[in-house]
């Protein structure tokens, strides 16, 4: 029976999250560019870089890239599915893992010693982000009583309330998983900071238009975990969810156009420091208190 | 019971045979014929007791209480000879106290009490059963054609030893089944020490100096387990009056206070023989041997020894809190500190080491939790782990032998030198740390388990050292994944022999993660029913089976979709105009030619051997002699 509604939930995530993803792009891009004093392009400009992406000639440096491109999309899309569908939130950080993986593995494939400089840091941050993301799921846990995202709405109080500092060491990774400066090491949009183009390096056409959906569909799945934290019983809650959900996004985007890019260990130390500060702390907390 | 009996024999008999037999054809047909019998008897044993709770076997003979005492006395003998010979004063020290020890014992304490039933065999003894007949009689076969060659690197007119190397291995076996099957603790111990000479006699192989190092360096650690071992039986026989481990274990679970000290010494071995912290150096050295030697250690035998006893333990861990909070901090430790070495590490058996030693570090530390959900998860550990890594040490022993090099960074482009053996690693890799294949499902039963039992510590270990696992598997798999122009297929040279042992292990592999809810079904929750009369099952069968999807998706798209893409090809962007493309050789803007070189990052600074080792040595000492201090004291009271 969740299998099916795991089913389902992929297909409508398939549906809606590269929309919804799209939009999201375009209104960055719109927001950064006012804080830049520019005019910034159209809302629908990520939308029409990927449609140009899909028309070019079909040219790669290999014969196996776009196929790990294309697993690393499905599991993304496959990871939303399960937690949209209200499935195990554990279950849902897993596939995005092994998506993240794909992606890595893509880069590599091509032997470019950009692309897998690229690769490296990508592993390096997945690595820096990983151990806040587990704790961020297992406080969930111990504040719902269950690892569905459908258990928010049978609780009497949002999970913020009791892991309000798992939700401060999340937002700090956050950046990281959205690719934000200063934590953009393995693929930045800011020009300037980057190698060549980092992991993405030898993607190009389709492939490259995956990737770039694949990013839309993140987006959306990570600031689902973030309203995750607001949700509760009172149907209300929801709209609350999305108002955080809008300042978050709003404060990363500001961070993004505030920070120049740090080196890894840096990154590395930082957000362990945090994951064990914020997360060990509250989970702690929530089993002896 | 004649099945047991069969399986504890026969790789006995196939030794003996093995050790006269010069004639390689010969050896071929007997290690090939003997290998698929133990296979198909242990894999008929699994199926005639599917499902079965703890079934006893009437079965008691002074002859073989005598016979074991023999053995364990030649196992001594054997260790003082070769202490004596390579003037090692420590192993010659403590082969004596064993000797003397087992003397006293059997003549002295053993003789009085009787086990009526000997042998068992329980949910857990059959997936181990699994485990040897299939896995390890798969690597026996792997090692004849790698013995091949093995041999012919050696220097013109070296002595061919493999008679014995192929009799210790069928021995290995042996004492490995005698270990699972055994509810008579002597008997037990007997097994357990086999295994111990039989690894040394393996890591020394080559009889170099380094070798010869390590092997003495082993015998030193596991002897150590073994006399701990020695006493938990003394304490067992004098104070409890039995030496069946089915009524150790209902004593320990009825009154904990009373076994303190002997479950404390059994874990001690169990942790010793499992390479856990601070005697995680045996198994790093042992890495000298042969590879069949590595991957028979590591898979299916020895390592997995130490941790099916900490499992059987476990219920008792479950309510004796001082070996519980030992074992849990020693593997926790052990996990996260050796993940973190791992990074650092160039060498691909020393990366397979460091994972394996985290691994059981994991499965320790779940049998020291004891619930339902964490020996639930540590079967499934020990299962993956087993199949997994023998895939990894096989597939590393053939690409060593056809690139010439155990380096990871060597191995760029395996991919296309050697296409299908890079695929089987990738697969090994991935069924090492990534959803959905089977560690990882049960890495995460570990997690849930750990947080129900607010084992906080423990979570905060695992969180860490998951994250460094992540890392040093997925530069390793990235660099298996290079492609660039048509490097030489070196792959054809492959023993038969070889592929059958790898195809025979990937195939598990694929099985064994897309089946994972069935073997939960019908293997690993008889044996949790059996002993906790509860399941705890946390991870919801729906979940199983989105994994096993996922599972199977991907191995297709290994197997099957990798490498038809028809798209045009196009150079790699060098930073100027591309002389040579697979080189990496590219025309820079004095009109020279430049190469472009780029490694993966091994932190050295951050995740050194040099840097962590003491910590984690320290640590767990500490933590094992705290222990002991805690059980003495609880023996004294109970005076």
């Amino acid at each position: 029976m969740s299998l099916l509604f795991v089913l389902i939930g992929t297909l409508a995530f398939t549906i809606a999250a590269p929309v919804l993803g799209c939009l999201l792009a375009g209104l960055d891009r719109k927001i950064t560019a006012r804080m830049q004093g520019r005019v910034g392009p159209p809302l629908l400009q990520p939308y029409y870089d990927v449609r140009k992406l899909i028309e070019k000639d079909n040219v790669s440096v290999n014969s196996t890239e776009g196929t790990y491109i294309t697993c690393a999309l499905v599991f993304t899309l496959l990871a939303g599915g399960i937690f949209y569908s209200g499935g195990n939130l554990l279950m849902s950080v897993f596939v995005i893992t092994l998506s993240g993986l794909f992606f890595i593995v893509a880069a590599y494939s091509t032997r470019s010693p950009y692309a897998e400089i690229g690769a490296n840091r990508e592993t390096l941050q997945v690595m820096a982000y990983e151990p806040m993301v587990l704790f961020m799921a297992v406080a969930f846990y111990m504040a719902a009583g269950t690892f569905d995202s459908a258990g928010v709405f049978a609780l009497d109080a949002p999970v913020v309330s009791s892991i309000w500092l798992v939700f401060l060491g999340f937002l700090f990774i956050l950046t990281i998983k959205l690719r934000k400066s200063p934590f953009d090491l393995s693929y930045s949009h800011h020009a300037h900071q980057e190698l060549v183009k980092g992991i993405t390096t030898e993607m190009s056409g389709k492939t490259l238009a995956k990737v770039e959906v694949m990013h839309w569909c993140e987006n959306v799945l990570f600031l689902g975990w973030v309203g995750m934290f607001f949700v509760w019983a009172n149907p209300v809650s929801i709209v609350l969810a999305l108002v955080v959900i809008a300042l978050v996004y709003f404060l990363e985007i500001w961070i993004d156009n505030n920070f120049a890019r740090v080196k890894w260990q840096a990154m590395l130390s930082s957000a362990w420091i945090v994951a064990f500060v914020a997360g060990f702390v509250n989970i702690a907390v929530l089993a002896y208190l | 019971m004649a099945m047991l009996g069969f399986l504890i024999l026969f790789p006995l008999v196939v030794a003996a045979v093995l050790l006269v037999v010069r004639n390689n054809r010969a050896r071929n047909v007997i290690v090939g014929a003997s290998a698929l019998v133990i296979g198909l008897a242990s894999i008929w044993l699994v199926a005639t007791y599917l499902g079965a709770p703890w079934v006893s076997f009437e079965f008691e003979s002074p002859v073989i209480d005598y016979v074991s005492t023999i053995v364990s006395v030649l196992v001594a003998a054997a260790i003082l000879y070769y202490g004596i010979r390579y003037k090692n004063v420590w192993a010659c020290v403590l082969a004596v106290i064993q000797v003397v020890g087992s003397l006293v014992f059997e003549f002295g304490f053993a003789h009085a009490i009787d086990v009526t039933e000997g042998l068992y065999l329980d949910s857990l003894s059959l997936l181990m059963a699994f485990i040897i007949g299939v896995i390890g009689s798969g690597i026996c076969v792997y090692a004849l054609g790698y013995m091949e060659d093995f041999q012919a690197h050696e220097p013109e007119g070296a002595k061919d030893r493999r008679p014995v190397f192929f009799a210790l291995m069928f021995v290995f076996l042996a004492a490995m089944f005698l270990i699972v099957f055994s509810n008579n603790m002597v008997w037990l111990f007997t097994g357990w020490e086999v295994t111990t000479v039989c690894s040394f006699l393996l890591i020394a192989y080559t009889r170099t100096d380094e070798a010869i190092k390590n092997a003495f360096r082993q015998i030193i650690m596991n002897m150590l387990g073994g006399l701990a071992f020695l006493l938990a039986l003394y304490v067992s026989a004098i104070q409890l009056g039995t030496l069946s481990l089915l009524e150790f274990l209902q004593i320990g679970v009825s009154n904990p206070a009373l076994v303190v000290l002997p479950v404390c010494a059994l874990a001690f071995a169990g942790l010793t023989k499992a390479a856990q912290m601070p005697f995680h150096t045996w198994l790093l050295g042992a890495m000298v041997a042969p590879t069949p030697t590595s991957a028979l250690l590591h898979s299916s035998t020895m390592v997995k020894a130490g941790v099916f006893l900490l499992v059987k333990l476990a219920p008792v861990f479950l309510v004796c809190p001082v070996p519980s909070v030992m074992v849990i901090l020693v593997g926790g430790i052990t996990f996260a500190l050796c993940s973190f070495m791992a990074i650092s590490q160039t060498n691909a058996k020393r990366v397979l080491a460091y994972s394996t030693i985290a691994n059981l570090g994991l499965i320790t530390a779940c049998a020291g939790v004891g619930t339902p959900e964490a020996v639930w998860a540590a079967a499934f550990l020990i299962l993956f782990h087993a199949i997994a890594k023998s895939l990894l040490f096989l597939c590393v022993g053939t690409a060593e032998h056809h690139i010439g090099s155990r380096d990871i960074e060597d191995m760029d482009l395996l991919f296309e030198r050697m296409p299908r053996l890079a695929r089987f690693m990738m697969l090994g890799i991935m069924c090492m740390f990534i959803a959905p294949f089977g560690m990882l499902i049960a890495k995460w039963a570990t997690l849930v388990s750990f947080v129900d039992t607010g084992q906080i510590a423990l979570v905060l270990l695992l969180a860490f050292g998951s994250a460094a696992t992540f890392m040093f598997w997925a530069k390793w798999l990235g660099k298996l994944s290079g492609i660039a122009g048509r490097p030489d297929n070196v792959e054809m040279t492959v023993h038969k022999s070889e592929w059958t042992s790898i195809m025979l292990m990937a195939v598990l592999i694929i099985i064994g993660c897309v089946c994972l809810p069935v073997i939960s079904w019908i293997i690993v929750e008889p044996y949790v029913y059996s002993v906790f009369g509860t399941l705890g099952q946390d991870i919801a069968s729906a979940n199983l089976w989105i994994a096993s999807i996922a599972a199977a998706i991907i191995a297709i798209v290994l197997f099957a979709g990798l490498g038809r893409n028809k798209a045009k090809k196009v150079d790699i962007y060098l930073a100027g105009v591309s002389a040579d493309n697979e080189a990496r050789v590219f025309r820079n803007s004095l009109s020279g030619e430049s190469s472009a070189t780029s490694r993966n990052m091994y932190l050295e600074g951050v995740f050194g051997e040099k840097r962590i080792n003491p910590v984690g040595t320290v640590a767990c000492a500490l933590v094992i002699i705290v222990a002991f201090a805690f059980s003495a004291v609880a023996l004294l009271g109970l005076f």
